[in-house]
């Protein structure tokens, strides 16, 4: 990649004995949409800390625009929007009182940050509770709040901490709508999150973790090619019986995971395997066939599942 | 990025961004900060004045208070205890709200603003609100007759060093805890109140028993009282001990600023 705007090498991060991040290498180039997946407690947020120049590394390289975040800190932030796991607005204050003094903290004009927070209020769709306290604002507004929060300065990278972690399907729709819309616009996004949809929706490219490491890494068309099978029949036959039968439908494709309340077989033709499934006498109390996704892939290249 | 930022500029300013956001925030509870810092002194100037007091030089009139009117006596004992309690409130809650509760400070720091800059902001702000409180007491002392309008107005920033030099530590001591469940009994019962008490404020120091004399030496509140007295009405303390005062409360400002942008600093890139 030639000129990332981050680059990530041997990036190690511990906290006592425990590693958090262990030996991570990537970039992120101008422009794309780059994003961690994996379950809670793979250290993405770890990471996002160090990216967003607040949390000092343990070893390894990182640079962020070609600075080094742990010795130019208020530089590299002058240049990032950050959108934290958890919303950190003053909920004392309304909504544009959030964003312009949010604004004060770049120094920027207050002629600037005043139009700059109507721009905001239109794109996050709260153009109605400007003057509204924060505390009374529903999860999915705060979070577009924090998103709007974390774009006053006009930042080069936003960075976004598990972004629709808690909300509702419909403000994560809402939510995914609007980041979308920043990725048309040529903001460079990375993003963390342990949801494979949201991963394939919005991200040019990730890299799968587990654990402090990365396991994986491509667009996610590639990584379901490289690591998964087209499709995937999903089989149960009551709790008890998928285990006993597993055998017998192991040899029946190209790979296999049961799970404690069903059983994933990979293939390239699903119909046709439930079909075989039926004429070896097996009978599945529920079947599905679907297309594999990211949350195969990280079946298959740690033996769990996202979501525990 | 065209918005103009100018990150320089921040590295100068920073501190009084955050300070103008904490006075933001303050100035949504400016009715209930009003009330407590004039109906405070309100009350206690009419108990302790009129009440207290007269009992008082009943008893043995001005003799050991050095000539001076008993209430004019711990009058700079209460405008540093309320420069103490007000730096406080606005150091205490704000730095455990800031870590812990909102987590306003990492909000902050994601911006070029500093740990450090965060924590000289927040002092900055608890020190004005310091000086607000009194100042309003200075006036409610005048209007008592208390004090003469004059030189006794040093008793205003002496105050408020007094309140400085704990609100330091306090800031540092909000900063470090991490479990605050008990902080604030502790802090109420077992510091500023003894520390009310026992720092020569409703009588000279020297008038308690040897042992418990060190609580005093080591209270901020007693060297702005004696400064405050020195400097008000002539108490007759010697230059060294002026000097001494004005050394210990200094001293102790730099080294809880130190300690307390340190802290912030240490806490905020975890």
């Amino acid at each position: 990649m030639s000129n990332p705007l981050i680059s990530a090498r041997g990036l190690t991060k511990k906290f006592g004995d425990f590693t958090a991040v262990n030996a991570v290498d990537f970039d992120v180039a101008k422009g794309e949409s780059f994003g961690l997946l994996g379950p809670n407690g793979a250290g993405k947020s770890t990471i996002m800390r160090v990216l967003a120049a607040t949390s000092q590394r343990t070893s390894g390289t990182v640079e962020i625009l070609g600075k080094d975040p742990e010795l130019f800190g208020p530089l590299v932030r002058a240049h990032l929007g950050v959108v934290p796991q958890q919303d950190n607005l003053d909920g004392e204050l309304t909504v544009t009182e959030n964003l312009y003094i949010y604004g004060r903290y770049f120094g920027l004009s207050k002629k600037f940050i005043k139009n700059k927070i109507e721009e905001l209020l239109e794109f996050a769709q709260l153009e109605e509770k400007r003057d509204a306290k924060v505390e009374a604002l529903s999860g999915g507004m705060k979070r577009r709040l924090t998103i709007a929060r974390g774009l006053v300065s006009e930042p080069d990278i936003l960075l976004l901490d598990e972004p629709t972690t808690g909300l509702d399907p419909q403000a994560r729709h809402i939510l995914w709508d609007r980041l979308f819309r920043l990725k048309e616009q040529g903001v460079t996004l990375v993003l963390t999150t342990h949801f494979m949809d949201e991963a394939e929706q919005l991200c040019d490219r990730l890299v799968v973790m587990d654990k402090g490491s990365i396991m994986a890494e491509g667009s996610p068309a590639s990584l379901i090619k490289q690591y998964s099978s087209k499709e995937v029949l999903e089989v149960r036959f009551g709790s008890d019986r998928n285990k006993e039968i597993a055998p017998q439908l192991a040899t029946m494709c190209e790979r296999m995971e049961t799970l404690p309340d069903r059983i994933l077989m990979y293939t390239e033709d699903g119909e046709k395997l439930l079909e075989e499934i039926t004429h070896a006498g097996m009978h599945a109390t529920t079947s599905l066939v679907r297309r594999s996704s990211l949350e195969d892939v990280f079946l298959r290249l740690t033996g769990r599942t996202l979501i525990e | 990025m065209n918005a103009g930022i100018d990150v320089p500029t921040i590295q100068r300013f920073g501190a009084l961004y955050i300070a103008s956001a904490r006075l933001k925030s303050m100035s949504k509870w400016r009715t209930i900060i009003a009330a407590v810092d004039i109906g405070n002194p309100l009350f206690y100037l009419i108990a302790v004045g009129i009440g207290i007091g007269v009992m008082v030089e009943q008893g043995s009139g001005t003799s050991g208070t050095n000539g001076i009117k008993y209430i004019s006596f711990i009058a700079p004992a209460l405008l540093a205890n309320t420069a103490i309690t007000g730096i406080m409130d606005e150091t205490v809650f704000p730095t455990i709200e800031g870590f812990k509760w909102r987590k306003l400070f990492f909000a902050q720091n994601s911006t070029p603003i500093t740990g450090r800059q965060i924590a000289i902001g927040v002092y900055l702000a608890a020190l004005f609100r310091a000086l607000f409180a009194v100042i309003a007491y200075y006036i409610l002392l005048l209007a008592f007759d208390v004090v003469n309008f004059g030189i006794s107005i040093l008793l205003v920033p002496i105050a408020v060093l007094g309140g400085g030099a704990f609100g330091a530590l306090m800031l540092f001591a909000a900063a470090k805890i991490e479990k605050e469940d008990q902080f604030f009994n502790i802090l109420g019962r077992l510091v500023i109140m003894p520390m009310f008490l026992f720092s020569g404020t409703f009588f000279p120091l020297t008038s308690m028993p040897v042992y418990l004399q060190p609580i005093g030496w080591i209270s901020p509140l007693w060297h702005a009282t004696e400064l405050g007295r020195e400097s008000a009405f002539d108490y007759g303390i010697s230059t060294t001990m002026v000097v001494v005062h004005l050394v210990f409360l200094f001293t102790l400002l730099v080294i809880g600023l130190g300690l307390a942008t340190r802290q912030f600093e240490r806490r905020l890139s975890k």
